[in-house]
């Protein structure tokens, strides 16, 4: 029972990660339907860029921080400036094609840079972040896990709901066209968008970082399984997002420890075939019918 | 003899036949031939070791290529499990002829079948999912068969790996890189053939049907799902065939070369060479191979450069970043590929001095 209750924690925590990671991607999709296979490269870009303002430039924790973030929804904005935008209108295998040249080139460039090993981030959560009840110990990372992942699931929540961008961005997510004919500044709304992302995307990263350490091979692995997570959540849930990392994370413990060590890498995509198969929408996207 | 054909300066086509032609003059038909007669002639003989090696794996990656631009520029499906399958033949074929020696002529077009077959399960998903769903699905396969490979030790394995035997042909032994060059691009030239015959017929103008509008193409009758399965198994025997020419040229066989990567390059062969296009596939795999190559050279020459070893930088993320950035400038600048640049360059000269 004991083994049972540490699976199950230990799977809770890695799927909230997962969820957090995901988070980002359901981010882009939601606004322009396109899949990020360099999300994972964000990832890590945010956790060593984090790591270099920090211990080569010195700067104190809080600011490299905040100077983190402004830089991913910078670059998160050029990417799109750049690079997504030509592709408005262009057919789907052009623009997974693009991000998965974009996902080389950035992971050819951290690897130039930082080199192919596992890094550690300072540990600089405060104390009270660590949690002890009884037998219970929840670690800060967890703790800070949790925190950002709430945050940003209310922020995002509200924005969708309520903000003006937040209703264009799904504007544009549901009919391109239509947006546009409606006055939506399209452009803005993908811009935004990718920033966003991309913010997200080095956030989750520290914090992946901080458990784990941080190793380019890793959270570009870590990158690939956000589609199992945002399959199951559904495509354009954020709460599904963390939902569907929930489930995967319990369920690769869970294989992990009762089948085999090494099933645990491949299940989550077993389970997004069969998930395919019978409910591609996942569990909480958006229904679209369509039987051709 | 009849007359020969010269290009018209305009689209005169009178009938579907004409429309249908391969050549659409009979010089294109002598150069082609010239080219073949080549290549066959010529190259094995004139080239180094190294340089006939490149061409040779230049010859199967263009198989696989051709296989998957039948998938995605015909059938409008994109498979990020080609290099999945690619490994399937590479198994099949290496299982074949070490542990039940197999002849070489059966076991490769087997490796091919098997493959279909594989392919054909893994396309079942393509039946009530399109677009970005599929693409998930294909890059779950690519997960599941790399797992399988490992991990199925009774037949492939393991890590170990597989040393294929050297195999022999009509009583020839084949080995070196001459030998396999004249197996590999008489195969090459086969399926260069099989693929722009097959584009041809009904089954081939269903696949453009299901990638230009699948909705209509099922108001017309075509059944698309069997024939979206049927161009996962056409595509998937591409890759069995390419896999095993590669596991007995490369005589030892491991699950490693058959990753993710391997799928984006063959992508990367098929948006860079031209969707939609057979001779596109081949540039595309030309392309990707001298780059992969002349990166590697490049690298090595880095690395020999004293001050770079000494601040302990590693060159060799550098191929990764420039393999990434010519797929993204071809996609921003000439998305539709070599086969269009070249369509463009020979066009101008047909039209010159009115090119535009």
């Amino acid at each position: 029972m004991d083994f049972f209750i540490q699976l199950l924690v230990n799977g809770l925590s890695v799927g909230f990660l997962y969820g957090l990671s995901a988070m980002g991607f359901v981010m882009i999709f939601k606004s322009s339907s396109v899949l990020n296979f360099a999300h994972g490269e964000l990832l890590a870009l945010g956790a060593f860029v984090f790591l270099s303002l920090h211990s080569v430039v010195q700067l104190p924790i809080g600011w490299a921080f905040l100077a983190t973030l402004t830089g991913c929804f910078v670059l998160g904005f050029l990417i799109e400036r750049f690079f997504l935008r030509p592709l408005i209108g262009e057919p789907l295998i052009y623009v997974i094609m693009l991000t998965v040249g974009l996902a080389a080139m950035l992971r050819g460039l951290l690897l130039l840079i930082w080199g192919g090993n596992l890094r550690t981030l300072p540990d600089f959560l405060p104390a009270w972040m660590d949690i002890q009840s009884g037998w219970l110990r929840i670690p800060p990372v967890y703790m800070a896990a949790i925190l950002v992942g709430v945050l940003f699931l209310v922020l995002f929540g509200l924005f969708f709901k309520y903000s003006a961008q937040g209703i264009f961005m799904r504007s544009v997510a549901d009919n391109q066209r239509a947006a546009l004919s409606l006055g939506v500044h399209v452009r803005r709304v993908f811009a935004l968008s990718w920033g966003i992302a991309a913010l997200v995307a080095g956030m989750s990263g520290i914090i992946l970082g901080l458990m784990n350490g941080i190793s380019v091979h890793d959270l570009s692995a870590v990158g690939l399984k956000v589609f199992p997570v945002v399959i199951l959540g559904g495509l354009n849930s954020i709460s599904g997002a963390v939902i569907g990392g929930l489930i995967i994370g319990v369920l690769e413990a869970f294989t992990g420890g009762y089948l085999s060590p090494s099933l645990r890498d491949v299940v989550p995509y077993i389970v997004l075939v069969v998930l395919l198969l019978v409910r591609p929408y996942g569990l909480f996207g958006l229904v679209e019918i369509e039987r051709v | 003899m009849r007359k020969l054909r010269l290009h018209p300066c305009g689209n005169y086509k009178e009938s579907y036949a004409d429309e249908l032609a391969i050549f659409s003059s009979d010089y294109g038909r002598l150069w082609s031939l010239a080219g073949i007669a080549a290549l066959f002639c010529a190259v094995p003989f004139i080239s180094p070791p190294y340089l006939l090696y490149v061409v040779n794996m230049i010859g199967i990656y263009a198989i696989a290529a051709i296989g998957l631009n039948i998938l995605v520029g015909y059938t409008g499906m994109i498979s990020l499990g080609h290099g999945a399958f690619f490994g399937v033949g590479a198994y099949a074929a290496a299982v074949m002829s070490a542990t039940f020696n197999v002849p070489f002529l059966l076991s490769v077009p087997a490796a091919g079948l098997i493959t279909a077959g594989v392919g054909m399960i893994f396309g079942i998903p393509s039946g009530r999912l399109k677009g970005l769903y599929l693409t998930i699905a294909t890059l779950a396969g690519q997960f599941i068969i790399e797992y399988v490979l490992v991990h199925w030790e009774g037949v492939t394995r393991g890590t170990e790996g597989i040393t294929v035997p050297a195999p022999t042909l009509f009583g020839i032994s084949l080995r070196g890189d001459i030998r396999f060059f004249y197996v590999i691009f008489a195969v090459l030239a086969l399926m260069i053939w099989m693929a722009v015959n097959l584009i041809r017929t009904r089954y081939g103008r269903a696949f453009i049907a299901i990638r230009d509008n699948d909705r209509a193409a099922e108001g017309m009758g075509i059944p698309i799902f069997s024939y979206k399965i049927l161009s996962f198994g056409i595509s998937s025997f591409y890759a069995g065939l390419a896999g095993a020419l590669w596991a007995y040229y490369m005589v030892s066989v491991t699950s490693e070369p058959f990753n993710l990567s391997l799928s984006v390059e063959y992508i990367a062969m098929v948006i860079i060479g031209g969707l939609g296009s057979v001779a596109g596939s081949v540039y595309g795999a030309v392309f990707i191979t001298v780059l992969n190559e002349s990166l590697r050279w490049l690298t090595d020459l880095m690395m020999n450069f004293g001050f770079i070893t000494q601040s302990g930088l590693n060159m060799a993320p550098l191929r990764e970043f420039a393999f990434g950035l010519a797929i993204v400038l071809f996609i921003l600048f000439e998305p539709r590929g070599l086969a269009e640049l070249w369509r463009i360059i020979r066009s101008s000269f047909r039209l010159w001095p009115f090119s535009y």
